[in-house]
């Protein structure tokens, strides 16, 4: 399988509302399951990884979900704090109470972003800067949404090459030269089989491959059984509704047709995307649950463990 | 109450929200049925689906909007008023705000060229945010619609659109930065060492070409920056008349209506005028309290066995969404108090084009008996 989870840091991103946290965390649980430290960066303080775990409250901090699998919801106010510490000392501490210098750094157009990257850099390194922390073998960063996602790539080589010189200089060109590294750094997709996450994935994937990277793995997400078949069950299903007039059997007729034409519309899109690239997708079932809890994730992992060994 | 009483008056219609739900799609159906009242509608969208864009005419970029011919638009009925639409373009959008706002030709060249502007421009997050609102204001201001409907870009948080385009006005203010470089004769430079021990420390950790070209960036904005604070104050008093309207879209997923829940506090405490909020695909209870054992007894005749057990675990399947929906849409109810709340359902399929927008336009814009009535045929 290995090429995935060989590698040291995973992206993984797609359109608004896929479900790329929820990737994300099967993708740790895979990790975990097969001997890997693993950690799961969310870089949206909305600590959704944590919830599903049923952890509450834990800001900003590495938080154990389960056997060596960790998470972090990754905060750049606080990345900045905890850099100017370690880069700065006593005077790093001044600095970061400094209204001033934070409206600074703040408002400096993508320095949020840099701030961001440059932990989850800090996270994937074996000599970790933060003092007492153990070193990860991956980094799963669940990545804002595919178009921001493009550019928080970026940001460091962009920084690199304003700055020039000096440390965010020097900072923006090692980050970036992990991120451009194919056998450290991976990329994964996600999208669900519907129009628009289809064409985001495909774009994602054209503009990668301009970068000189490239998608290592694309997961469509939330697919649905294929209850009815096309000639047979249809009409059956048609004939049936024609037939009668209970208010809860019509119901059911109604539920099955629209299932069936939901199952269709996302084949189409599935094998779209699957004619595009060049690797077969890793399917993930839909699941008909009120929520998904650590039950469910484990049940996407068994998922996609063989999906990722496939490709 | 339907749309049109919700946006009866309104001058701009802003719908935020997560990612995914289908808020261009919804602000599209939106301006249609407003324009189909009467009035003429303008559509700001950033990413519409190719069938849409496609449907709609947006094809022509010319980062003003363009009336989309109505015989597109026959399914809607009578339109009375005109349906404009178009495609935000930040890039172009921001290049022709440095145009407008610079002293001279030469100025906006000399700026749209240097290496922090296009930055800025283009791969910085925020700048679509940013853009998207600078773009309803000029609409707003030219006053040549009666309603702007804007569908705010897909970020990863529904937030996004709410702080981004504040942290670039700050930027471009320069407030922050007035502490650190000092204006010269010839534009702007860093303040000399010794100035302060923090900002031995900035320059140690920034390396001092990024303050440097920060401040040949500065100096070329020069009086400039006045601007932006002045079109800042006038974005916010946009934003917050009582002609604005701030309208939630979310899905009933889980995720989407806790950041929904979210996003309607701050539109609260920040005061702006949060006026409803749309659910879209929304999976109404078929069952009611029948088991599905029943309902595969009744279908048996008709389906045979086996194919009966199957429309029933799909109806289980089915109904599991529908009590997560009904808990979901509860708590949003419960959470936007008094404010009208409406639903559409989950539909067949993808919606991406002319039809698919007819579709949810019907759920908005129908009286309270008619909507009610659509439900009930779904269901049954």
């Amino acid at each position: 399988m290995a090429a995935l989870l060989d590698k040291r840091l995973i992206f993984v991103t797609g359109k608004g509302g896929v479900g790329k946290s929820t990737v994300a965390i099967a993708l740790g649980l895979v990790a975990a399951r097969s001997g890997l430290r693993c950690i799961v960066a969310e870089l949206a303080a909305q600590e959704r990884i944590q919830r599903a775990f049923d952890h509450e409250g834990e800001h900003f901090a590495e938080v154990q979900l389960a056997h060596n699998l960790f998470t972090i919801s990754i905060d750049p106010q606080h990345a900045m704090e905890e850099y100017l510490r370690i880069k700065a000392g006593p005077l790093g501490h001044a600095l970061s109470a400094s209204r001033v210098f934070n409206a600074f750094a703040m408002a400096t157009p993508g320095m949020r972003e840099l701030l961001s990257i440059g932990k989850v850099w800090e996270l994937a390194q074996l000599e970790r800067r933060t003092s007492d922390a153990a070193p990860y073998d991956l980094v799963i960063v669940d990545a804002p949404a595919t178009g921001h996602g493009l550019g928080i790539l970026k940001t460091p080589r962009t920084f690199a090459e304003i700055a020039m010189v000096g440390p965010i200089a020097h900072q923006g060109r090692a980050i970036a030269d992990t991120i451009d590294d194919r056998s450290f750094t991976g990329i994964v997709a996600v999208a669900t089989p519907e129009e628009m996450p289809v064409n985001e994935t495909l774009a994602l994937g054209e503009a990668l491959e301009h970068d000189g990277l490239g998608l290592d793995a694309v997961v469509v997400n939330a697919l649905y059984p294929r209850r009815f078949s096309d000639d047979g069950d249809l009409s059956s299903l048609n004939a049936a509704l024609a037939a009668t007039t209970d208010a809860h059997a019509r119901a059911a007729l109604k539920a099955a047709l629209s299932e069936h034409a939901r199952a269709s519309s996302q084949r189409e899109q599935r094998d779209r995307l699957a004619a595009s690239l060049r690797s077969e997708p890793i399917e993930l079932p839909y699941l008909f649950v009120g929520e998904l809890g650590p039950e469910q994730l484990e049940s996407l992992a068994d998922v996609l463990e063989p999906g990722l060994r496939a490709g | 109450m339907n749309i049109a009483e919700l946006l009866a008056g309104k001058r701009v219609c802003i719908c935020g929200g997560p990612g995914g739900v289908g808020k261009t799609t919804t602000s599209a159906a939106i301006a249609l049925g407003m324009a189909a009242q009467g009035a003429k509608v303008a559509v700001v969208t950033i990413d519409p689906a190719k069938r849409l864009a496609n449907a709609l005419g947006l094809k022509e970029l010319g980062n003003e909007p363009r009336r989309v011919d109505p015989s597109r638009l026959s399914g809607a009925g009578e339109v009375n008023g005109e349906l404009w639409a178009m495609m935000l373009d930040p890039k172009r959008t921001f290049d022709e705000l440095i145009e407008r706002i610079a002293p001279s030709v030469e100025r906006a060249e000399e700026i749209k060229r240097n290496r922090v502007y296009s930055e800025l421009s283009t791969a910085v997050s925020g700048s679509q945010e940013f853009t998207a609102i600078a773009k309803l204001y000029d609409l707003d201001r030219a006053g040549e619609f009666d309603l702007l409907v804007l569908d705010t870009p897909p970020s990863r948080n529904a937030l996004d659109f709410l702080d981004a385009p504040g942290r670039l006005t700050a930027f471009l203010e320069g407030r922050a930065l007035k502490t650190f470089i000092k204006p010269t004769g010839l534009g702007m430079r860093v303040l000399g060492r010794g100035a302060s021990p923090l900002l031995g420390v900035v320059r140690r950790i920034t390396g001092i070409d990024l303050l440097s070209d920060l401040s040949t960036f500065f100096g070329l904005l020069g009086g400039m920056t006045d601007d932006f604070s002045v079109r800042a104050a006038g974005v916010e008093r946009m934003l917050r008349a009582e002609t604005t309207s701030f309208i939630v879209v979310t899905s009933a997923q889980n995720d989407s209506i806790e950041e929904t829940i979210w996003f309607g506090r701050t539109l609260e405490s920040s005061g702006f005028p949060f006026a409803g909020a749309i659910v879209n695909r929304v999976h109404h209870d078929l069952l009611g309290d029948r088991d599905p054992e029943d309902v595969s007894a009744a279908l048996e005749s008709g389906l045979g066995a086996e194919l009966a057990t199957r429309v029933a675990e799909n109806l289980h399947d089915y109904h599991v969404l529908a009590r997560r929906d009904e808990r979901n849409v509860a708590r949003l109810t419960a959470e936007i108090g008094t404010r009208p709340l409406l639903l559409v359902p989950h539909l067949d399929d993808d919606v991406h084009d002319v039809e698919g927008l007819l579709r949810v336009h019907r759920y908005l814009f129908a009286p309270d008996d008619e909507r009610d009535q659509m439900l009930a045929d779904v269901v049954a």
